[in-house]
């Protein structure tokens, strides 16, 4: 897949119209996790416009966006920066190899209170 | 036998590009009743025109269509073309092969295969066209202005300037709208208080001014040149005529509580008040939400202190009935609800406030008297954070997808002002862009920024939360790449402003089209900007659009032009096609009467002969032509079949419907 | 009354309490949970790729199930409610997603009687349960033991409340449900800005430090404002503030206060 297949296939996946964005950064105003990331939420929008998607599939934000909803609730241009995100993160990890939660690093991760809904989101999130 | 010429435009390459003018005019050649066809590059230019005349001379011509744009740009031109040639206008038929056609398709076979139908159907419709004759109406040399806001103003001193009556409807207690609030006015910073007042004044003054206050239009009849209106002068329990505004009564009455709208409901009045001490008319009004005495009967204080006994509780809405040649809708904008902006905590601060409120918290007649207090605990804020763009350019649902286009504006003028006051106040301004378009705005913003040191954040704010007595404000500074949080005092939001919400109910009454955002539509966008589509109904100010103070005074000095114009016809030339009965198939039902808007219609006892020397008297339908606007509605309603409009006959629709249809 | 219920995999597991106590002051006044069968793990995040069918499909028969059984579907743990409510969603939108997935499950059998799931179930939760079908009114009727003496904070965090577009559970920025929960039970809310921020959520299993300053953040918030407690739905919010929060402020479920309040627990 060249990159400009690749670009349309994750702006597909992403169900979002990046150029519906006006720019204003709200999105990375209300980030919760806006301090963890190399990549901002805004700038997900805008090099996945710009089809710069190696940038994005090598941030570290994939591994730390929520999946809040702080950004896509009060867009004012309706775009949704999270489906960007999980766009690409889908992306990386759907390929073989792309597993970032091993399951033998997960016993150590683990305490008495860990809830199973965090062990189940954290595999949806980081496994294919 | 109709001889008909058709006249095919390229309209540049705005039309050839798509359609094959060529074919269509050879094609169209080949019609029944067709004895000449061509096709020109521009056929609304002079050339053009000459062209077209040259044909009817030369051919004989008995009508003419021509494909080119839609008739509401040419018609009138071609209708005067076709006249000069010696052709009765109405025997002209545009057939709108741009807007219709070229402009909204991209293969040109089929393009083309468009344009030879729309020009089939223009000359099917011709051929049943009969010779029409305009009649003429007189002109009533009055205009009514909805809105005595700056707009309003504008308009009526420069009607009334020409020498015409001119009647101002304002739905408040007083004239002077959205600007009697306004501090200062950008870019001159002069006091927006001085500037306007003494146009109130020259308004009460004017002899051809009747300023008509707490006030609101009831029912409109009529069309250009002579609408009858009907209007409610509201209630006020106080008698214009004998009030003189000496405050008295203010004074004396004990309810205190009801919310100060002047001030933005920022602190509270009296039941009996006058709106601001320049108020025109400087006369008195209660609000009977708030009346002790209209609530429950005791009180009557204000009654008692009035030295010239102006007061009556009795009083009830009247309405009064006037003509109009021209109406002019001024009725202005407000600040719109941001009941949908939560993430700026606007419901559940008071330190939390819209750009109107902090004008009134900077007015010298203000509920602080001009002090910066917060409203909270009425300390001066040393931290104040701006917002922009709080409900513009948002398609999310909860906003408005236009700039509101004075916000940038007057956001570097609070800013400005702040800083040159208070000195020793930080001041912070969100913005996504700046659009400071006109004379001596980019300067004045950027005066702000290196005159003033206001903080200019490229950014957005994503939440604002009270911490304490303090407000976060955090948003991001895409410049540097940062979420910052800004400890705050004062937030102030440059909410997203929208047409005042009664336009609606005005614009139906008038006719006059409306867009979805409930401003009025222009009759041509750039050609028209001051006119409804809707005859002698005009635009000025905000209703229209999103403008600020000179915008909005050149717009309503070019709406008063426009009126002035009208106003000084005598006669105009009326529509001629309008609808007629048919009396030997009318029955009298009355189906029509009840439908016509315009009230045209009204029913006669005619004599009818039948055979054998009898006779029988009928009721049948019959139409004021001048009061026609040839809308159509009775003839789509008539039982009977009846009814039918000149120029748009049945038989014509149907010709033009048939010759769709068939391939 | 008689309504289905879908726990959830953390309610059979670190989040019992939410679920018993949950059962149980809902049976008092007089709503009886009845449990779907075969129910799976819901999937504990939406899948948001816009071609994500299998990760949908136990959502799916959960939903199928409940149009079987009333119609109508209550869950209680925040992730379940958002999860199961946007994938109904999407069902109801009837998109490429739904049919491709209805064309599976009818295919495999999955779905019982061979219809096609469309959407039709209504998905509620448990405070909804206690706002339109108890009351508030009724509810504090039955409070035996007021919980006067608590100030609470209400913590929505992310999950009851957005997208708002698709999960219209309450204004997401000014919610108020949980207040009026806290009042009908006899105790004081108190309001605070950042009740609905996220505690971190997933990336707390492999990354905890990076969402203690989240956690830190929303609780100063609650405290400056006076909270002793926050009251929560959702066992991801309870866990981060109970381990990566700074140990001062309590995440309570719900339904334990409700329970205590109703004079079920001690």
């Amino acid at each position: 897949m060249d990159n400009t297949e690749l670009t349309n296939r994750l702006k597909e996946l992403s169900g979002t119209n990046v150029r519906q964005c006006m720019k204003c950064g709200k999105c990375s105003g209300r980030c919760p996790m806006f301090d963890k990331m190399d990549v901002k939420p805004h700038q997900f929008v805008s090099y996945l416009a710009d089809g710069k998607i190696e940038k994005l599939q090598n941030s570290k934000s994939l591994w730390y966006c929520l999946s809040c909803m702080e950004c896509v609730e009060r867009c004012p241009r309706g775009v949704a920066p999270a489906a960007v995100i999980e766009a690409i993160r889908e992306s990386v990890v759907r390929p073989q190899g792309g597993n970032r939660l091993q399951p033998e690093e997960v016993p150590a991760l683990l305490n008495d209170e860990v809830p199973q809904q965090l062990i189940v989101g954290a595999y949806r999130k980081y496994n294919h | 036998m109709q001889r008909i010429g058709v006249f095919v435009c390229w309209c540049g390459n705005n039309i050839a590009a798509t359609v094959d003018v060529e074919r269509v005019s050879e094609i169209l050649s080949h019609e029944y009743g067709v004895v000449y066809s061509t096709n020109y590059q521009f056929m609304c230019s002079e050339n053009g025109q000459q062209l077209i005349k040259t044909a009817i001379k030369e051919h004989n011509l008995t009508g003419i269509v021509v494909c080119s744009c839609s008739p509401r740009m040419h018609e009138a031109t071609f209708r005067k073309t076709a006249e000069a040639a010696g052709l009765n206008p109405y025997m002209v038929e545009i057939a709108n092969i741009r807007e219709h056609c070229s402009w909204i398709h991209k293969d040109r076979e089929e393009a083309t295969a468009k344009a030879v139908i729309l020009g089939r159907t223009a000359i099917a419709k011709l051929l049943l066209n009969t010779p029409l004759t305009a009649g003429e109406v007189g002109v009533t040399k009055r205009a009514l202005v909805i809105g005595g806001g700056i707009a309003g103003i504008q308009t009526a001193l420069d009607i009334a300037e020409a020498g015409y009556e001119v009647d101002i409807v304002e739905q408040r207690a007083t004239i002077g709208g959205r600007m009697a609030q306004l501090d200062k006015t950008f870019p001159t910073l002069d006091c927006s208080a001085c500037i306007l007042t003494p146009k109130m004044v020259d308004c009460a003054q004017s002899e051809k001014i009747d300023i008509l206050a707490y006030s609101e239009v009831e029912e409109v009849k009529g069309f250009v040149g002579n609408f009858t209106v009907k209007i409610r002068r509201k209630a006020r329990y106080v008698d214009e005529t004998k009030c003189t505004g000496c405050g008295a009564c203010m004074n004396a009455c004990p309810s205190k509580k009801g919310l100060n709208e002047f001030n933005m409901n920022l602190n509270t009045r009296p039941a009996i008040y006058i709106p601001f001490a320049q108020a025109i008319p400087n006369v008195a009004v209660i609000d009977p939400e708030q009346c002790l005495k209209l609530k429950t009967g005791k009180c009557g204080l204000c009654q008692r202190k009035c030295e010239v006994g102006a007061i009556d509780y009795t009083m009830q809405d009247t309405f009064i009935e006037r003509n109009y040649g021209a109406i002019v809708v001024a009725t202005g904008f407000r600040i719109s609800d941001l009941k949908y902006f939560n993430e700026y905590g606007y419901a559940d601060n008071k330190d939390v406030i819209t750009s109107l409120e902090l004008e009134r918290l900077m007015n010298a007649a203000g509920p602080t008297g001009g002090t910066l207090l917060r409203p909270s605990d009425k300390k001066h804020p040393k931290v104040i954070t701006f917002i922009q763009c709080v409900g513009s350019r948002d398609i999310s649902g909860c906003g408005k997808p236009y700039c509101s286009k004075i916000c940038c504006m007057y956001t570097a003028k609070h800013a400005m002002l702040i800083r040159e006051k208070y000195p020793d106040t930080e001041v912070h301004v969100f913005y996504i862009d700046i659009r400071t378009p006109g004379k001596n705005y980019d300067e004045f913003y950027r005066r702000a920024v290196e005159q003033y040191g206001v903080d200019y954040i490229k950014g957005m704010v994503g939440k604002v939360y009270a911490n304490g007595d303090k407000l976060m404000v955090q948003g991001s500074d895409l410049l540097n790449n940062e979420q910052i949080t800004i400890e705050s005092d004062l937030v102030v939001l440059a909410a997203a402003i929208e047409p005042e919400p009664s336009v609606r109910r005005i614009a139906t009454m008038l006719s006059a089209s409306i867009d979805t955002n409930n401003f009025l539509t222009e009759a041509h966008a750039k050609l028209r900007p001051v006119e409804s589509p809707t005859a002698g109904v005009y635009l000025s100010g905000m209703c229209q659009g999103p403008k600020d103070i000179p915008e909005t005074v050149s717009q309503a000095s070019a709406c008063a032009a426009k009126v002035i114009g009208l106003l000084a016809k005598d006669k105009l030339k009326s529509n001629p096609c309008v609808s007629h009965s048919d009396e030997m198939m009318c029955n009298g039902c009355g189906t029509c009467a009840n439908v016509c808007p315009y009230g045209a219609i009204t029913y006669i006892d005619k004599e009818f002969r039948l055979g054998g020397g009898k006779t029988e008297t009928r009721r049948v339908a019959s139409v004021n032509e001048a009061v026609c606007q040839g809308c159509g509605a009775c003839t789509v309603a008539c039982p009977s079949g009846a009814m039918d409009l000149k120029g748009f006959a049945n038989k014509q629709i149907m010709a033009e419907v048939e010759s769709i249809c068939k391939r | 009354m008689k309504l289905s219920y879908y726990p959830g995999c953390t309610l059979r597991t670190q989040a019992k309490d939410l679920d018993k106590w949950g059962r149980l002051s809902l049976e008092k006044l007089g709503v009886q949970l009845e449990e779907i069968e075969n129910w799976q793990c819901c999937g504990a995040v939406y899948p948001q790729a816009t071609d994500e069918i299998a990760k949908k499909l136990s959502a799916i028969r959960a939903l199928d199930a409940a149009k079987k059984n009333g119609g109508k579907l209550v869950t209680l743990c925040s992730a379940c409610f958002n999860v199961l409510k946007r994938v109904n969603a999407d069902m109801k939108e009837g998109g490429d997603v739904a049919k491709r997935a209805n064309n599976y499950l009818v295919a495999t059998g999955y779905l019982s009687g061979g219809d096609e799931y469309k959407g039709e179930t209504e998905v509620i939760h448990y405070l909804e349960v206690l706002r339109d079908y108890v009351g508030w009114d009724k509810l504090k009727a039955a409070v035996v033991n007021p919980l006067k003496d608590m100030k609470l904070g209400a913590y929505y965090g992310c999950l009851l409340l957005r997208p708002n577009s698709v999960m219209r559970f309450d204004n997401p920025e000014n919610p108020q449900i949980l207040e009026d929960f806290i009042r009908a039970i006899g105790a004081t809310p108190v309001s605070y800005a950042l009740r609905n921020e996220c505690c971190g959520n997933y990336v707390a299993l492999k990354t905890p430090d990076a969402v203690k300053a989240q956690v830190d953040k929303i609780e100063r918030n609650a405290e400056q404002a006076g909270a002793t407690a926050l009251v929560t739905a959702c066992p991801s919010c309870r866990y981060n503030l109970k381990v990566n929060g700074n140990g001062r402020l309590e995440g309570v479920y719900i339904t334990e206060l409700l329970a205590t309040a109703l004079g079920i627990k001690e």
